[in-house]
């Protein structure tokens, strides 16, 4: 959990809203998640799951995961094997449910400075991502530990089982 | 120092003195889920070993996303929904009751004062009646469903202050549309908005619904207006007496203040592909539309209704156009029954869907085709939002919405004025 990657870049722009993650049609049409992640980033990269590794990131800009409140958009993205979301800012509830399901989200000033296909490595301990490609290094808004916590266990519903209880019971 | 309505919401929740900034374990008011979400929060409680819910009655689930069930994977997620419901004796609004946010407010699990989460973005909607109301995941709707609990950190508050009589067939929605431009998609991230102002002040609830429906479109953790006679009133007419609530202190500090003047407001659209890409009427009109849809939590309410009926009486919906209609709940449906809306709609050749999101969920309804144009009511315009990734969807008021409709373009509602 403390050090992700090497992963290749993924990189998106600004305000990548859950419908361009997962359209309604589909998380509204399809519950298998296998087949759910097939469409994921269709709308914006229509090839994006098949070329997708296990291990890679996501990188974008501003607003990352806006619009709706579906946790289907962080699930789709960790069923793909992304290893994190890396971006310049998110929407709350984006946030908050990639948390709770077990994907990292990394707050990124600099995220704009990764380019596609570079290769990267985040250390969540020491709060930078290491961009291996142009052999530099960016810091990293840590995570409240309270947060950390759930993401150490793979989610909020691996913590329960872990602990038998939720975070704050 | 003084408190803005939200940390002191989350202060009496949390039972604790706190202030933007902080992270609190609030106790929860209610909490809702709909079919959209319902499997995963219904797994979700499984594997988290969920036995009861920790108090039925400040539950409520609602089938509306997809309603009728228009595909066999939802027909069993519907199943799910109705099974767990009875089981564990909460709450349940079957197929054709209405939008999950119009029932939530109608059932009376909405207060001033309360603290509401549900697995739903636009959750923020009940601020409008001076609650403290966001969406969260499917995952924590099950967590709080076991615990009554949740987390949270006590948002900062950008106060929106609204001045000005708003211009005849100028609306609510052109309001908060206005105002999404100009803040942006991103610009009220993590935040909570305070919208006040002698024209919010002025607003019946129901336009000030249309405005804290769209707090999440700027990124807001929840839009939220004090409570004052309009309010209590509002509750009292759909059978729940309150006279609680919170109002913000003079010395509340905001994160920052913004003022509009919407005396001189045009009419607003929404264009392709973002909710914050708006402009004025005039600068849109005359662009074909081939669908109008009016409904939504957005504006889908008794108001909405009759300021479409206004424009649509004795006038028919221009041909190779289809309008169509959902009211945001039964007893909006019936209501415009009673009124005579529903007459005047089927007139005019609107297609009239039984309450629910329609086409706003994306899923049924009216979806569009590659190429096609919707001009709409609801809250999104994104991409494939509708259907096809190359259809188009405008954001508009239901008066702008029904005047496209008989015109087949998108049209300044004001053409429209009727004498007297
Ligand atoms: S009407 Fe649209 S925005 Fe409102 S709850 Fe339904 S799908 Fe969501």
């Amino acid at each position: 959990m403390e050090m992700l990657g090497p992963g290749r870049a993924w990189k998106f722009g600004d305000d990548i809203n859950t419908d361009y993650i997962i359209a309604g049609k589909y998380k509204l049409s399809i519950t298998d998640i296998n087949e759910l992640s097939k469409h994921a980033m269709e709308t914006i990269m229509p090839d994006f799951s098949r070329r997708v590794r296990k291990g890679d990131f996501i990188v974008a800009g501003r607003n990352f995961g806006c619009g709706s409140s579906r946790e289907q958009a962080p699930l789709v993205l960790k069923h793909l094997g992304i290893s994190a979301v890396i971006a310049r800012s998110f929407a709350r509830i984006f946030y908050r449910n990639a948390i709770n399901i077990g994907l990292p989200v990394i707050e990124c000033a600099e995220s704009d400075r990764i380019m596609q296909g570079d290769v990267l490595e985040v250390d969540m301990e020491g709060g930078y991502v290491k961009n291996l490609s142009r052999k530099e290094a960016y810091k990293i808004r840590p995570l409240p530990p309270e947060l950390r916590e759930i993401l150490r266990n793979g989610g909020l519903v691996n913590y329960v089982k872990a602990h038998g209880r939720l975070p704050w019971q | 120092m003084g408190k803005t309505v939200s940390e002191k919401i989350l202060s009496r929740a949390s039972g604790k003195d706190v202030y933007a900034g902080d992270i609190v374990v609030a106790e929860i008011d209610a909490v809702m889920m709909h079919d959209g979400m319902a499997k995963l929060v219904i797994d979700a409680f499984n594997e988290m070993n969920g036995r009861r819910v920790w108090d039925p009655s400040r539950v409520l689930i609602v089938i509306d996303h997809v309603a009728p069930s228009a595909y066999e994977a939802f027909s069993k997620v519907h199943k799910l929904m109705r099974e767990f419901a009875f089981k564990h004796n909460v709450k349940f609004r079957e197929v054709g009751s209405g939008i999950c946010h119009q029932l939530m407010i109608e059932s009376g699990l909405v207060s001033p004062g309360s603290l509401i989460v549900a697995s739903d973005s636009h959750t923020c909607t009940y601020g409008a009646l001076g609650a403290f109301s966001t969406g969260i995941g499917s995952t924590e709707t099950a967590a709080v469903l076991i615990s009554g609990k949740l987390w949270f950190k006590v948002p900062e508050t950008i106060r929106v202050i609204v001045d000005g009589k708003l211009p005849l067939m100028v609306y609510p929605k052109d309001v908060i549309l206005n105002i999404v431009g100009r803040v942006g998609a991103d610009g009220a991230t993590y935040k909570a908005i305070e919208f006040t102002g002698s024209t919010v002040k002025s607003m019946d609830v129901e336009g000030r619904l249309t405005l804290t429906n769209m707090a999440v479109e700027m990124g807001a953790k929840t839009g939220i207006i004090e409570p004052d006679e309009k309010t209590y009133a509002f509750l009292g007419s759909i059978g729940h007496k309150a006279d609680s609530g919170f109002r913000s202190d003079e010395d509340a500090e905001y994160s920052e203040t913004l003022k509009f003047d919407v005396s001189d407001l045009e009419p607003q659209v929404a264009c392709p592909h973002r909710v914050d890409n708006v402009k004025p009427i005039s600068e849109v009109e005359g662009k074909e539309v081939d669908q109008v849809f009016i409904g939504s939590c957005t504006n889908g309410r008794i108001y909405d209704l009759r300021v479409a009926a206004e424009i649509l009486k004795g006038r028919h919906v221009k041909r190779g156009v289809r309008a169509i209609i959902v009211p945001a709940s039964r007893r909006v449906y019936r209501q415009a029954l009673m009124e005579g809306l529903i007459q005047i709609f089927i007139d005019s050749g609107c297609a009239v869907c039984n309450p629910g999101c329609g086409p706003c969920a994306g899923a049924h309804q009216g979806i569009l085709a590659p190429g096609e144009v919707c001009i709409s009511t609801s809250n999104r315009n994104f991409k494939a939002r509708m259907g096809s990734p190359e259809a188009e969807i405008y954001l508009a008021s239901p008066a702008t919405a029904a005047a496209s409709a008989v015109t087949g373009e998108i049209t300044d509602p004001r053409r429209f004025m009727r004498e007297g």
